[in-house]
């Protein structure tokens, strides 16, 4: 009986770990798209929103240094075409890590993605998928770098 | 709004468990200077072996160092904090190497020698520097890997752990710790 019992919390132990697992956290969030109605002609912007924790910063597109990971953002082809990707301004960071400041995004900020339908696109609905990576630091420690798969819904008209 | 959590909080939290375990109690705060610091003998626990090889090619084991303190750091190229340490550790490999210390850097970048190998160059690391497997990521970080770096084990001279520091912590503590330890 003792056994049992010491089985049954076990597993409700385990239960709540994986529970406690799939509700954390993440130190990046990307908020859930909003639909893409992409146009006959011409093109569209396609905002992507993010969210850091606080004291957590990312480096930017465009780090300062060879060794850091930039984050980057990429589309998979299909019924769009990327035309251009534009992050925001970074925040300029002096840091004794570096000769160089930083190059860094913290807080919430968007990724704009500017799409033009793909010659030859039918016209209908579709899903756009795209890869997000990013590498995650506080002032102590750093976390390894991490891919986002974001999903898209989109319509072609 | 409704946010997809992609993170991984939660696996450092569980890596934080197993290398608790494996110091055999929770990990430090700051401490007060020239304060005990390591974990007392009996409650440490045998750190892990494994083999993997250096920057000149050589196989080695962590076995290879029994006798001596080995400071055993995890850190990669990409990461701020462990750039910090680096002078520290190769200070503390010269000024105590001939009393049986050593320090070990183990790489978890992801592309391998190509990335690490010019950033032991340009760093000047005097110590021994080795790539990371998944083997050692297992061995030392559980099933999640070693969470977040730098991450440090201070391993005695009887290969038992003395204490972990996940993060970047003070270098008078790093250095009150191996005195200790070579007495």
């Amino acid at each position: 009986m003792k056994l049992k019992n010491f089985c049954v919390s076990g597993g409700l132990i385990a239960m709540a770990c994986a529970l406690v697992w799939a509700q954390a956290p993440g130190v990046l969030t990307v908020s859930d798209p909003a639909k893409l109605r992409v146009p006959r002609t011409g093109s569209v912007d396609q905002s992507l929103k993010l969210r850091l924790q606080p004291g957590y910063h990312v480096n930017s597109d465009k780090p300062n240094d060879d060794f850091l990971i930039p984050l980057r953002l990429s589309w998979e082809k299909g019924a769009v075409e990327t035309v251009a990707v534009e992050f925001p301004k970074p925040v300029i960071e002096k840091s004794e890590i570096s000769e160089k400041p930083l190059s860094l995004f913290t807080g919430n900020f968007e990724i704009v993605t500017k799409f033009k339908r793909a010659p030859g696109a039918v016209p209908g609905p579709g899903l756009l998928t795209g890869k997000l990576r990013y590498q995650a630091c506080n002032d102590k420690m750093c976390l390894p770098p991490r891919n986002i798969e974001v999903k898209v819904p989109l319509l072609v008209e | 709004m409704q946010f997809r959590v992609m993170g991984s909080l939660a696996a450092t939290v569980l890596m934080l468990g197993l290398t608790m375990g494996l110091a055999g109690c929770s990990p430090r705060g700051s401490r007060a200077e020239g304060a005990s610091s390591a974990r007392p003998a009996e409650k440490r626990k045998p750190a892990p072996d494994f083999q993997l090889k250096d920057a000149n090619g050589q196989l080695f084991h962590l076995a290879d160092y029994k006798g001596k303190v080995v400071l055993l750091n995890f850190w990669a190229t990409w990461c701020g904090p462990c750039k910090i340490e680096i002078p520290w550790f190769a200070e503390f490999e010269r000024e105590y190497k001939d009393r049986g210390f050593a320090v070990i850097g183990i790489a978890m970048d992801d592309e391998g020698w190509p990335v690490v190998k010019p950033y032991v160059d340009r760093r000047q690391m005097n110590y021994r520097v080795a790539v990371g497997s998944p083997e050692i990521e297992q061995l030392y970080g559980g099933g999640e890997g070693i969470e977040s770096l730098p991450t440090t084990f201070v391993i005695d001279r009887q290969g038992k752990v003395a204490d972990v520091h996940i993060g970047l912590v003070g270098k008078s503590d790093y250095k009150d710790e191996i005195e200790e330890l070579l007495r």
